[in-house]
């Protein structure tokens, strides 16, 4: 398990250290909906997650 | 094989099929659609046997499948299904020329045109989007006063595919419908979605249960999913009390969480074996 930053409160959020690009967490402190990213220097960090958007689903 | 899977957005599904690549003794390679550059002009194609289209947007799946086949790889499902799919204008269309049935559906650009529709096929009906998914967006008039007011609305929306009317008999169906999974031309496994609500879709509270796949189920799925050229499909199916069995729709990118929870059936190691069998042929 590795601990990020949640980018809306701070707060740290611990995620799977095989977590895949795009996978969703919550922050267990705001409930902001977040989403697993590594960037080109390889490093990862939390973004805030898309919301569902109209073209989304089956 | 090395197998690719294009995706946005990591669910159930995703992580699944995943781990159902590695098991079965493939290489997995994630391909997290949202951050990449695609370069059209250059081939720098991904190295992979073949590409699971897994995104969560349709608009993302159209792209990147469009950019895949243009680099050479073999993406499931392909653009043409992606396509066909998508749209239920085609869907119902390439059902009806192979004389698949599905509810009565009619097309209308205006108020006045679709409620002449609307009063031939008798009310309720239903009025859809020709694209979208989750029940998004999909009205029941059961008057001619609610129709116009549903019309009005759509008519009103700066989406110039909501003035396309895509009206359809309401089908009084028992509580359910039926999922049904298409596979390269084989029917695993089915659920029934239950719910009071009459729009049944799972995003919306509905249900999963066990739905035995009968020879007739069967059946009708093959010949659905074959019209719509084949892959790995979802087809909805309503049970009509005086028509029997109607095909719906049909998903392209299509989602198994609650199939898979309620049968416990290996829906993801079924859709990687048999793709495997037919990319080696």
């Amino acid at each position: 398990m590795v601990n990020l930053a949640c980018p809306v409160c701070g707060s740290s959020v611990e995620v799977p250290s095989d977590s895949l690009p795009g996978e969703l967490f919550e922050c267990g402190d705001c409930g902001a909906q977040l989403e697993y990213f590594v960037d080109e220097k390889n490093a990862a960090s939390l973004r805030v997650a898309e919301e569902v958007a109209e073209d989304w689903g089956q | 094989m090395n197998i690719g899977l294009a995706y946005d957005v990591v669910r159930f599904e995703e992580k699944s099929l995943l781990q159902a690549i590695n098991h079965l003794g493939h290489v997995s390679k994630p391909i997290h659609v949202v951050d990449k550059e695609f370069w059209i002009n250059e081939a720098n194609g991904f190295d992979a046997d073949f590409i699971i289209q897994r995104c969560v947007s349709f608009s993302r799946a159209l792209a990147t499948t469009t950019i895949f086949e243009r680099y050479g790889n073999i993406v499931v499902n392909n653009l043409d299904v992606l396509r066909n799919t998508a749209d239920k204008l085609i869907t119902t269309s390439m059902l009806a020329k192979r004389n698949i049935p599905t509810p009565a559906t009619a097309i209308a650009f205006n108020k006045q045109t679709a409620l002449s529709i609307a009063r031939k096929m008798g009310f309720p009906v239903v009025v859809k989007p020709v694209s979208g998914s989750w029940g998004r967006n999909i009205a029941r008039a059961f008057d001619e006063q609610s129709l116009l007011d549903i019309l009005e609305l759509r008519e009103n929306m700066p989406n110039p595919q909501m003035k396309v009317h895509y009206v359809q008999e309401h089908v009084d169906k028992p509580e359910r419908d039926i999922r049904a999974f298409y596979v390269w031309g084989e029917v695993p496994v089915a659920i029934y979605r239950v719910s009071k609500m009459w729009k049944t879709n799972t995003a919306l509270g509905g249900r999963a249960q066990p739905c035995p796949v009968t020879d007739e189920l069967r059946e009708l799925v093959v010949k659905a999913g074959d019209a719509l050229g084949g892959g790995v499909l979802g087809v909805d199916i309503l049970e009509s009390r005086e028509k029997g069995l109607l095909v719906n729709e049909i998903n392209g990118v299509v989602e198994f969480r609650n199939t898979v929870l309620v049968t416990g059936y290996d829906l993801p190691s079924k859709i990687v074996e048999n793709t495997v069998k037919v990319v080696k042929r």
